[in-house]
């Protein structure tokens, strides 16, 4: 499975090890990855706890769409996306993408597409606990490209 | 028939006692269907989606559809 919406805390290294394990070695000569954690502040605010509330069904359509749209625009040989959902603690990891192909740059570039075109398309919705206790939703991402 | 409603998010959490479910005689837009689901206003910025496909609020919608809404995507 090429997405993984998961509801509890993941390894990223585990989760691309245990992907690679089933394809064939020597396939493939670049990896790529990328992984996005949590940080304990935003906007000027210090933040202790975010929950991440998706659309199951048209969330995981989406990322799987993005993944379809990398395979058309560069030759690559396989691609993960995972994504956390629930209560999240700073630190733990957010989304791991990750894109295997026979040479760097069509991984690199993809894995990039990934993360830029799932912060657009994939219905996602952050809500934070600020360090006084009160809750607020994100209102939009920051700029992936600048 | 009808066509079922969900809101997600900050503005699951903003409209008072929204429909789940519209007749869908009574609506031909997406437009429609949030008139008929509740009474607040549309705020801007909302984003839209029938059976799990992002769509424009003026698109027609069908009997037995899923239109949901929600606000700006902040996923990643």
């Amino acid at each position: 499975m090429p997405v993984l919406i998961k509801p509890e805390s993941f390894d990223p290294a585990s989760l691309q090890k245990a992907h690679e394990a089933s394809m064939s070695a020597g396939d493939f000569g670049a990896t790529a990855s990328f992984t996005g954690t949590m940080r304990n502040f935003n906007e000027g605010d210090d933040v202790t706890g975010m929950m991440l509330e998706h659309y199951p069904g048209m969330t995981e359509k989406e990322l799987e769409a993005v993944i379809s749209d990398a395979r058309s625009k560069w030759d690559i040989q396989d691609a993960l996306i995972v994504h956390r959902v629930g209560d999240i603690s700073p630190g733990e990891p957010i989304v791991l993408t990750v894109v295997w192909s026979a040479h760097r740059a069509a991984a690199f570039d993809a894995c990039r597409f990934l993360m830029e075109a799932l912060k657009s398309r994939a219905p996602f919705w952050k809500k934070e606990t600020l360090k006084d206790g009160s809750h607020r939703w994100v209102e939009k991402n920051t700029p992936g490209y600048s | 028939m009808t066509i079922r409603v969900k809101f997600f998010a900050s503005l699951r959490e903003q409209i008072t006692d929204p429909k789940t479910e519209v007749d869908g005689a009574l609506v031909k837009t997406i437009s429609d269907v949030w008139k008929q689901a509740t009474d607040h206003p549309m705020p801007p910025h909302v984003l839209c989606s029938v059976n799990l496909e992002h769509k424009d609020a003026t698109e027609p919608v069908n009997d037995g559809d899923e239109v949901a809404f929600f606000p700006p995507i902040t996923g990643g």
